[in-house]
């Protein structure tokens, strides 16, 4: 069972990654480190105590991290090989984003990488959970974490069927997303249609601000604003922009539940629910 | 005779840039019909419509002529001064030094508290590295100190952006090194035609009165002083001028290359090799030419915000490379 | 036309014009003498006020568009930066005039161009022209600026010696029309005879100043350049001709 989820995993990831072509180790990890964001929460949710000794630093940034909390009670690493190795890990955490010259360094060295592909969907969040549980050797704690996701996705996707009102991501740089990524996701599971869809940019890409504008959607969901100043945020004061939102609703994105795919995405769904219903109620 | 030449280049090249100038307002990714949009642009039709051509593509027509009149005209008066036809905003450095001065006023959070901060920081980065050009490249300085002078400002000032930009807080801030280097006109608004459009107008006006004198040199530094032209007072003007028009089109549009170099130099030979008739000739000329690229940007790539830098750069390069083997020919 | 007293200027400490006292009048065609070195071109810069200088000189008294109708000013070098046409070049002299009428600037544009028998060149660009055919169209510019005073800096320099002749056939007739010349030179022979005034400078000094032959001695040429040469009153004017470097002369 443990062995097929595996190569499931492994055949979901469309790579021959390092940790598929080893037999699960016999032990469990004694020496855990992250060097990803979204492998940092995963980790952090599933490890056992102790078992974690570093996770990157940007899971103690709050403008990136659920658990920036619980990251401040942890050694903090920047991804670079040198400290990595000489944290001596018996494994080492790494996403899809990870330089790969840094894994392939890493594997030079006999340090064991497990690689967990970037979620794009509920599929991927629960084979990533399901597979963090297995390479920490924590199944049971990973089975009673989808188990709780589950239960709580059926309760926040009660969009009634028929018509969906229609919501536009529009994040700094004029980025919008639509279904093939996990904001996408995030997007439908709340009861919308998207978009950027319909625009044909269901991977994502740069939706210019006019066919924004023209699109004319029910609910804009703008990026989040982070802290210091940068030219690509200005796009989200732009006066058009700001006459779009003046007579309907606008919901801002919390980053840090949107960045990794991990059950704290829930917690957008419901902000957007929310915002749904509220919607609904005005009809 | 060159003279009653010069008016029918002026109406022409006045009316291809009015003719671009509609043609920006008229693409755009909605799609929209020439009828429609011009109507809704004059308040009629559908409201989103309305405020798509005033708050998007109005000030994106603006910006795209005003940006490319202030560099086209730079180049044009400090190829006249320098009497060097290299001299030119972005291959000197000045460009870049103006996006320096941008950078750090976005990123100090100056240009949040006091709006015009950002115009004034790259206009204070502008004037600097006129200043330090005509110092260690002056007109007695010749091609290789001009050039000279220009790499090492622009790779101190490029640096020093990247280096802001790096060290900001801000995920997305380094990002935006393309946008300073390359330079664009996508999603600007009616606030950045309010924050430029003073300072270039004081540009213009500094540059306007230069062209007699600019003509003057062309028999060089003292033959023009002795015609009654007053150097110092020229530099000034210069230096402020080329100051407010490159730091402002910066400060919206980030850096835009080769305009003011191939502009003046396709122009010469139809304004007889006037460095006067060049002025005006070259703002019109440099106006066309940046309406151009960007319209050519939303028709290559639509919806992708390539930048303006790079059309210039590929069309200005090889000019440049066929600048360079003319220079050889002439064994100059 | 032209004072200059006790003008003085120094570069890094050393004197390179040392208390100059010079008054040129009209009718004069001065031609100022002088070695590599001597000063010739900072002294005509520091006479047009283009370079500070400390001491009285009639012209950097005034302002700088009072300047511009004194004198005309054809420097070295003959720059002409961009290939502009003979005729927008003449013109460049009517911007000492800027609120003259634009019939009297065409009038000075056109006379400046027959004197200088330049109308079948007036469309040619003037960085395509041979040196004499660029150096006729400099003097139509300074010509067309209307000053009493003209002052050149090596104006024969490179020319062939049809050319030179020319030219200096021209500044004398110039000054023999009311003008006044000062124009530095190298060459001695056609310097003695086509001025009607030699000054010669030496280590930012007079060393001499007078009519070609009082200026032109066997003393003054040993001291001042090192040569020994031969002059003799010939038919049409003097004939002057170098002949040989004095033993720890100028060389």
């Amino acid at each position: 069972m443990v062995g097929r989820l595996r190569l499931a995993a492994c055949l979901l990831a469309g790579l021959a990654l390092p940790g598929c072509l080893q037999p699960a180790a016999a032990d469990p990890p004694r020496r855990v480190l992250s060097m990803n964001l979204c492998t940092d929460q995963l980790a952090m949710l599933l490890a056992a105590p102790g078992q974690l000794v570093s996770v990157s630093y940007l899971a103690r940034d709050p403008a990136a991290s659920t658990m920036a909390e619980e990251a401040a009670r942890l050694p903090v690493n920047h991804g670079l090989v040198e400290e990595i190795f000489l944290a001596r890990p018996d494994l080492v955490l790494a996403g899809g984003w990870t330089a790969p010259g840094a894994i392939r360094l890493l594997e030079r060295l006999d340090v064991p990488v497990e690689v967990f592909p970037v979620e794009t969907d509920i599929a991927g969040i629960r084979a990533n959970i399901r597979r963090m549980g297995e390479v920490l050797d924590r199944e049971p704690q990973a089975e009673a974490l989808l188990a709780r996701f589950d239960a709580d996705l059926a309760r926040l996707a009660d969009a009634p069927p028929g018509p969906r009102p229609r919501a536009a991501l529009y994040e700094v740089n004029g980025y919008s997303s639509g279904s093939a990524t996990l904001a996408g996701q995030i997007v439908a599971l709340a009861g919308f249609d998207n978009v950027a869809d319909t625009l044909g940019l269901p991977a994502g890409g740069v939706l210019p601000l006019e066919t924004l504008l023209l699109s004319d959607p029910d609910l804009l969901v703008e990026g989040h604003r982070y802290p210091g100043q940068a030219r690509g945020q200005e796009v989200l004061d732009h006066p058009a922009l700001k006459a779009l939102t003046r007579d309907r609703p606008a919901e801002a994105m919390r980053d840090p539940e949107w960045i990794c795919g991990n059950p704290f995405i829930l917690r957008a769904v419901a902000q957007l629910r929310k915002a749904r219903l509220a919607l609904e109620r005005a009809r | 005779m060159t003279a009653p030449r010069q008016p029918l280049l002026i109406a022409a090249l006045s009316a291809l840039v009015v003719a671009l100038f509609l043609a920006s307002l008229l693409i755009g990714p909605a799609g929209i019909g020439p009828g429609q949009s011009l109507a809704a642009l004059l308040g009629r039709g559908d409201e989103m419509l309305t405020l798509v051509m005033r708050e998007l593509r109005l000030p994106r027509a603006i910006l795209g002529l005003l940006v490319g009149a202030a560099l086209g005209m730079s180049g044009a008066v400090l190829q006249g001064f320098l009497r060097n036809p290299l001299a030119e905003p972005g291959l000197i450095g000045t460009s870049a030094s103006a996006a320096l001065g941008a950078v750090l006023a976005i990123q100090t959070g100056l240009s949040a508290a006091f709006p015009l901060g950002l115009p004034l920081a790259a206009l204070a980065g502008a004037a600097l590295s006129v200043l330090l050009v005509l110092a260690l490249a002056g007109p007695r300085g010749g091609t290789l100190a001009l050039i000279l002078a220009g790499i090492a400002i622009s790779a101190l000032a490029g640096a020093g952006t990247s280096l802001v930009l790096n060290l900001s807080p801000n995920p997305f801030a380094a990002n935006e090194i393309v946008f300073w280097m390359m330079g664009s006109l996508a999603d600007r608004s009616m606030l950045h035609v309010g924050i430029a459009a003073p300072f270039m107008g004081l540009g213009f006006a500094a540059l306007w009165p230069t062209r007699r004198a600019l003509q003057a040199l062309t028999l060089g530094e003292d033959a023009a002083a002795s015609s009654g032209v007053h150097l110092g007072r020229l530099r000034l003007m210069l230096v402020a001028g080329i100051a407010a028009l490159i730091g402002s089109a910066t400060a919206v549009a980030g850096t835009v290359g080769f305009v003011g170099l191939v502009v003046p130099h396709v122009l010469r030979r139809a304004v007889g090799a006037s460095p006067a008739r060049l002025v005006p000739a070259s703002a019109l000329g440099g106006a066309a030419t940046v309406l151009v690229a960007d319209i050519a940007v939303r028709l290559i790539a639509p919806g992708r915000d390539l930048k303006l830098g790079v059309l210039t750069a590929l069309v200005g390069a090889p000019f440049f490379l066929h600048l360079i083997l003319k220079t050889r020919r002439e064994g100059l | 036309m032209l004072e200059l007293r006790a003008l003085s200027l120094h570069r890094a400490g050393r004197p390179v014009l040392n208390g100059i006292d010079l008054r040129i009048g009209a009718g004069e065609f001065v031609g100022l003498l002088g070695p590599n070195g001597a000063g010739k071109t900072t002294l005509l810069r520091a006479a047009l006020g283009l370079l500070p200088a400390r001491g009285h000189s009639s012209l950097a008294a005034l302002s700088v568009r009072e300047r511009a109708h004194a004198a005309a000013y054809m420097p070295q070098g003959r720059e002409i930066a961009w290939p502009m046409p003979v005729e927008a070049l003449v013109a460049l002299g009517r911007i000492a005039h800027p609120h003259s009428a634009g019939s009297t600037d065409r009038a000075a544009i056109e006379r400046a161009i027959d004197a200088l028998h330049l109308d079948p060149l007036r469309h040619r660009r003037a960085t395509e022209l041979s040196g004499g055919e660029q150096a006729r169209t400099l003097i139509a510019r300074a010509l067309a600026q209307e000053t009493p005073l003209l002052i050149a800096d090596e104006p024969i320099a490179g020319l062939d010696p049809a050319a030179q002749i020319e030219v200096m056939r021209l500044f004398r007739q110039l000054a023999e029309q009311g003008h006044a010349v000062l124009a530095s030179l190298h060459d001695l022979g056609l310097a003695a005879r086509h001025c009607t005034r030699l000054v010669m400078l030496h280590q930012g000094k007079i060393a001499a100043d007078g009519p070609p032959e009082a200026v032109l001695t066997a003393g003054n040429l040993g001291r001042v350049f090192g040569i020994t040469a031969h002059l003799v009153q010939g038919p049409g004017g003097l004939m002057f001709q170098p002949l040989d470097t004095l033993r720890g002369g100028a060389l």
